[in-house]
């Protein structure tokens, strides 16, 4: 029984505890036991998924019996009371740490709430822990984490993707029921294709980042991780909106996704008559692009096309610029947004001779490699006599990518492409090559450095019986559409319900 | 691009970093791979082309300029590494 509770949807779960079958304190302690057996072996142990940076045990159970009541009053019946979410560790709360994963801010108890998480409060989640991730959010595999590495709930010798690795093995391994990540350049999409699980990186500015801490921040979203679309538009209808506190915010009021979360109730045939999907071709002639991924996108295309879309093969230009625009840009912000980090107000000091020294040596102790790599890389394309031929000449590539998008988006509805050119790999495997690491992002970084929306959802699996997601671009605010496209796939395929236990 | 040792050497001032000798090795080959992976922009044509700094550049989201939040003096001060009252303690700055 509980591990069968833990195979469920957040839909579900909210259900079962909204029709009193089950109370949000059971649910909760199910779900924490889970996780709290995972917590409490050894660091570094080769069974240890190791999803958690914190468990907030107390919290939860209080917060639990707090939901109860008011859903025995009637007072709060919103679809997802009593649900248990994950939160990864750069996004600020006040109970449990937060640390994004690195040393600097080991400990480190943030004084205020992010938006999306007042967010999720309102609407009855509850909280049980913070979720691992790369240092910063700067990597795709989670390895770079101060806390230890994460393992893939699908095969434990394997990474579970990132920078959202720990959100996205949290629901995959069944510790939550679905989680919250932040997107820079994949890192909601690449760990769902990884996980099997649904993600959304939504339309930028559409969800608050109040409370996120700061990596790329035109780039920069925070989204849901869930086991499928349905789970994923609700997410996404509670945390997006207006604020007021994040002054890139683009919106008036919250997405409007219920078509998207009954869409499973209605019954059409060839649903998507009338609906243009462009592939790219030459994204499916990338060197380094796996065979199986190949088959899988090729599969959905013709699924696609099953469903009554009109297919339209075209040639996307200036792929092979993306990453290395995303680069450039991505550690320009940082290195600006990271100067923070010095030691004076909160997290990590290590002593000095002076002020400057400290500055210095807080910074050197309490950096990991990768997180100090894309430092020094931003202070060098920032740099005068640099910034031109680097910085400036990124931010034009930039903008020829959008055109690119542009003109696409102008001629289909929906692009679909692979998520990731291969499954999750060995952990190890690309670690030692930064570019190599770098270029498992040549899928998703376009769709940071347009500010478009983008799904990742299960595909199939690859030959060693490991997920494949993929990924459907729409244009700027078309959430409803693109994942109206997304259910009408897992209304005809089940690889979404698939679990790794 | 050649990383050589005064370059290595500005950009740890401009990061306030300090490099280990292994780091140091090491970022000299990783950041030179990495730049010149970045030249691969060159071979575009952008003269003409405006920058983007950012995906949304013409919309701009104002608010009343206002306090909303209340006196959070303590709760930020009781996170501070070292404090001195209500001040933010640190070692001498100026001689």
């Amino acid at each position: 029984m509980a591990n069968e509770l833990r195979t469920k949807s957040a839909f579900e779960i909210g259900r079962l505890i909204r029709d009193k079958q089950i109370s949000s304190p059971e649910v909760t302690r199910v779900f924490l036991d889970a996780a709290k057996a995972d917590f409490s072996k050894a660091v570094g142990a080769d069974d240890k998924i190791n999803a958690f940076t914190d468990l907030t045990e107390e919290y939860a159970m209080h917060r639990a019996e707090e939901i109860q009541k008011q859903i025995e009053t009637g007072e709060n019946l919103s679809p997802f009371s009593g649900v248990p979410v994950a939160i990864k560790d750069c996004i600020c709360t006040t109970n449990g740490t937060t640390t994004a994963s690195s040393k600097i801010l080991e400990g480190y108890v943030s004084p205020y709430d992010a938006e999306v998480v007042r967010r999720l409060n309102a609407a009855g989640t509850v909280m049980i822990g913070k979720v691992n991730m790369d240092e910063f959010a700067m990597g795709g595999s989670t390895e770079t984490s101060h806390y230890g590495i994460t393992r893939n709930p699908w095969d434990l010798s394997r990474v579970p993707g990132g920078s959202s690795g720990g959100s996205a093995a949290s629901v995959a391994a069944g510790f939550a029921a679905f989680a919250l990540g932040s997107d820079t350049g994949g890192s909601i999409r690449q760990p769902c294709s990884f996980n099997n699980l649904t993600g959304v990186k939504p339309t930028y500015g559409s969800v608050s980042r109040y409370g996120l801490m700061a990596y790329g921040s035109s780039l920069d979203q925070i989204g849901p991780l869930c086991h499928d679309v349905r789970d994923a538009a609700a997410v996404l209808s509670i945390i997006s909106g207006p604020d007021k506190r994040d002054s890139t915010n683009i919106m008036d009021e919250s997405f409007e996704l219920c078509s998207v979360i009954h869409h499973f109730e209605n019954v059409a045939d060839k649903p998507l008559k009338g609906l243009k999907i462009g592939l790219p071709t030459n994204y499916l002639e990338m060197d380094g692009l796996a065979h199986d991924v190949r088959e899988t996108i090729i599969q959905a295309r013709n699924k696609y096309k099953e469903l009554g879309a009109e297919i339209i093969d075209f040639e996307l230009p200036l792929i092979d610029y993306a990453v290395p625009t995303y680069l450039i840009v991505s550690a320009a912000e940082a290195s600006s947004n990271l100067s923070r980090y010095d030691g004076v107000k909160y997290g990590y000091r290590a002593d000095g001779d002076d002020l400057l020294d400290v500055y210095y040596n807080t910074r050197s102790e309490g950096f990991g490699t990768e997180v100090k790599r894309r430092i020094m890389l931003g202070s060098f394309v920032l740099s005068s006599g640099y910034f031109d031929a680097y910085y400036k000449k990124a931010l034009k590539v930039r903008a020829l990518i959008k055109q690119a998008f542009d003109e696409a988006l102008s001629k289909v509805d929906v692009i679909l492409s692979p998520v990731c050119p291969t499954e999750a790999y060995e952990i190890g495997g690309q670690i030692k090559d930064p570019i190599a690491m770098y270029l498992g992002d040549i899928y998703t970084t376009s769709v940071n450095l347009t500010g478009l929306p983008a799904v990742s959802l299960p595909a199939g699996f690859s030959n060693n019986n490991l997920p494949i997601g993929m990924q459907l671009i729409g244009k700027t605010l078309s959430e409803e559409k693109l994942l109206g496209v997304a259910a009408e796939f897992q209304k005809v395929t089940d690889y979404h319900k698939k679990r790794a236990f | 691009m050649q990383i050589t040792d005064e370059l290595i050497d500005y950009l740890c001032v401009l990061s306030r970093l300090k490099l280990t000798g292994e780091e140091r090795e090491g970022r000299k080959k990783d950041l030179g791979d990495i730049l010149q992976y970045m030249e691969k922009l060159n071979e575009l044509d952008t003269d003409g082309v405006r920058e983007m700094t950012h995906p949304f550049e013409e919309f701009n989201y104002f608010r009343e300029d206002m306090i909303t939040n209340g006196d959070d003096r303590e709760n930020l001060m009781t996170i501070a590494p070292e404090r001195k009252g209500d001040y933010f303690k640190v070692k001498k700055a100026v001689d």
